[in-house]
């Protein structure tokens, strides 16, 4: 794939992979800390949704089943999105499903004049809020990939190649 | 996040040891050095996981040490399905409460399950049909219905006939006999049981006739309406077999059974003050419901109505609004009071209070009305050293909650329970000073639904958690608290045991709410004499 990449001066890709190691940092302890809660579910956030998709996102959690899936998928999604961005592998992959994961909660929670949540925010969000520059950072990630040079991908891609 | 960042420093590590240049097809050290240069992050990380798990098990297992609370989620008795003999009940009272307490018992009447099937078409949130067609069956059927509204008393016979929770278009079961006067359906050999949701002027005559004549009684709240009658009615109760539940169905709340637990365990420390609140600010809180188009003299049977208590003319406004006149009611006490004074008396037995000096007045529902809308009571316990504070209002609903306050530590208890170290604790000091227990973060908390009780909520947790929150818990399955109540009441039947709102606990509840009723409207501080059992 993209093997050949760009050529990054070093102060370039120093900034790009550290970058990539916090996003997946932060990814990837979302996960866990999901994971070793006993009592986490995505249920309550998806209730507590708003704006034009709160509708959606409430009815995901009306079926019990559903839930479990959801549920799963945000703990090991974002773990697995956290590790290929630490490790650098399928970070391409990893980058695009992090943005659509994030797009979700975004989309579930958007800043929007005249919406409230009773989840707890630590700043003051009008349109824009952490996620929304999350879903940038890694779309930064993407265009600039650097997994094929520090990071896994420098194997897998030279393998196949 | 940006505390992280100092550990990841680690990636640039590999820069240009590079030895051997085979850079074909074959891996050089290069490639493999700069290929896993990151994982050491993982190493961190898993490290950074490692020392905050230890943090977070060690703040448990101290404060859960020093509280000596289960870790278990309580476990109270869970009927399910009711197994044994078939039990036949007549209602009595068909109003807003007796379609309610019927409904729990698992007949809804047709018109409520269409409307709770079309809720859930228009709004796939609204859960109230599953869940409703979820309620275990308790085996019962429906026999006799007395109302002294015609129309009611046909919306009774609806209900009672759906035993199969349909609709209107569902397949009914046997209509139950209509009765006007409810002695008739007490001498009915195909009833053995009674629910009673009457006004409270009715409440102890009826539950003294059933008990006469050894039918099982279950009793809206307030008990009685007068000091004589809840002697009455406790004589003719205990002279009886029966199986008599006061409907305080809050008895059924789990977060109620682990705040004993934390009584028990003295987690609070010394408590001398707990305030109960009441917060509404609607007409329907205030008890002007509204009348219904059909009603009047040819529809209602008034003079029955009337007969245990002071005559009045006709008034549609006296039979639907009862609650508003002491006539008929029994006031804030008896119709709110007693629901937090039981939980009280559930969770620390405190019985009757020593004394009781009660104000309020009509400040804000000008209709008429003769029981106050703002109301305060002082109860004391001077053999407790304890005081217990109630106070009531029709015209705000701003939530003061419930609070057990002890030099140790306070509990706010609702559908949740949290209990707060107080910063100033003797028994806590240590931990607080070495910052093991933050006196603004819970050292106990309990949210029903969860899959454990735990000593440490997160934030989120907490902001969750007291929301809207109307059913308690079994196994992490919601239920109606109200069911649980009439099923204990009906196992106790079967079972020839008393349930957890006896007469007993139904004796102190009547006499705590009407010694504050005499204290307001006598306008003097009333006393209970323990000894002589009496209210002076």
């Amino acid at each position: 794939m993209d093997t050949k990449g760009s050529q990054y001066k070093k102060h370039q890709l120093t900034i790009l992979v550290v970058l990539r190691l916090l996003m997946g940092w932060y990814c990837l302890y979302e996960g866990i800390a999901k994971l070793i809660n006993p009592n986490w579910s995505a249920a309550p956030y998806l209730m507590d949704s708003g704006g034009f998709m709160a509708g959606f996102f409430q009815s995901l959690t009306s079926n019990p089943e559903l839930m479990q899936v959801i549920d799963i998928l945000n703990i090991w999604g974002l773990m697995a999105i956290g590790l290929g961005l630490i490790l650098g592998f399928l970070t391409r992959i990893a980058s695009i499903a992090g943005i659509v994961l994030l797009s979700l909660y975004y989309l579930s929670h958007p800043p929007l004049v005249g919406v409230d949540y009773a989840l707890p925010t630590e700043g003051n969000y009008l349109w824009v809020n952490k996620t929304l520059i999350e879903i940038f950072v890694l779309a930064v990630l993407l265009v600039f990939p650097t997994g094929d040079k520090i990071g896994l991908d420098r194997l897998v891609f030279k393998k196949s190649s | 996040m940006s505390d992280k960042s100092d550990q990841n420093k680690s990636q640039e590590q590999p820069k240009n040891n590079s030895p051997k240049t085979n850079k074909k097809n074959i891996i050089s050290r290069r490639d493999m050095l700069k290929s896993l240069a990151t994982v050491p992050v993982l190493g961190a990380l898993a490290y950074g996981v490692y020392r905050k798990q230890q943090y977070k098990k060690f703040l448990r297992q101290n404060i859960l040490t020093e509280t000596d609370m289960s870790h278990g989620t309580p476990s109270p008795v869970y009927f399910g399905n009711a197994k044994g003999d078939e039990l036949r009940i007549g209602i009595i009272g068909y109003g807003i409460r007796g379609e309610q307490l019927m409904r729990a018992l698992g007949f809804p009447h047709p018109e409520t399950i269409d409307s709770w099937k079309q809720s859930a078409v228009e709004n796939p949130q609204d859960k109230r049909y599953q869940f409703y067609m979820n309620q275990p069956d308790l085996n019962v059927v429906v026999n006799g219905v007395c109302d002294l509204f015609d129309v009611r008393a046909k919306r009774a016979m609806e209900a009672g006939a759906n035993r199969n929770r349909q609709g209107t278009n569902g397949k009914m079961g046997k209509m139950p006999k209509k009765y006007r006067r409810y002695t008739d359906m007490l001498d009915a050999s195909d009833i053995d049981a009674v629910i009673v949701a009457t006004p409270d002027h009715w409440h102890a005559q009826i539950a003294i006739d059933a008990a006469k004549r050894g039918k099982h009684v279950y009793l809206e709240k307030a008990m009685t309406r007068t000091v004589d009658e809840t002697f009455q009615l406790r004589d003719a109760v205990k002279n009886s077999n029966i199986t008599f539940q006061l409907g305080h169905q809050g008895r059924q709340t789990e977060s109620y059974l682990k705040a004993e637990e934390a009584i028990n365990k003295n987690v609070l420390g010394k408590i001398n003050l707990i305030q109960l609140t009441t917060n509404r600010n609607s007409a329907n809180g205030a008890w002007v419901y509204p009348i219904h188009p059909e009603a009047g003299p040819d529809t209602i049977d008034w003079k029955q109505f009337i007969e245990p208590t002071n005559n009045h003319s006709f008034s549609k406004e006296r039979f639907f609004r009862w609650r508003c006149w002491w006539d008929y009611g029994t006031g804030l006490a008896g119709d709110l009071l007693t629901h937090e004074y039981d939980s009280i008396n559930q969770i620390m037995h405190v019985g009757i209070p020593k004394s009781a000096m009660a104000s309020g007045g009509v400040y804000f529902w000008k209709d008429g009305r003769t029981v106050p809308d703002v109301y305060q009571v002082t109860y004391d316990y001077p053999d407790r050293d304890l005081t217990m504070f109630y106070s009531g209002t029709l015209a705000s609903q701003k939530d003061r909650g419930k609070v057990i306050m002890g030099h140790d530590a306070y509990m706010d208890l609702g559908q949740t329970m949290q209990i707060y170290a107080d910063p100033n604790s003797t028994k806590y000091e240590e931990k607080i000073n070495k910052g093991i227990i933050k006196p603004d973060l819970p050292i106990y908390s309990y949210v029903p639904g969860q899959k454990g009780v735990d000593a440490v909520t997160s934030a989120t947790e907490q902001y969750f958690a007291g929301r809207g929150l109307l059913y308690t818990y079994r196994g992490g399955r919601r239920v109606d608290t109200t069911h649980l109540h009439i099923a204990e009441w009906l196992h106790g039947i079967r079972t020839n045991k008393q349930p957890s709102c006896n007469i007993d606990r139904g004796f102190e509840e009547a006499i705590t709410a009407h010694m504050s009723t005499i204290s307001y409207r006598e306008n003097r501080k009333v006393y209970w004499d323990e000894k002589n059992e009496k209210v002076i």
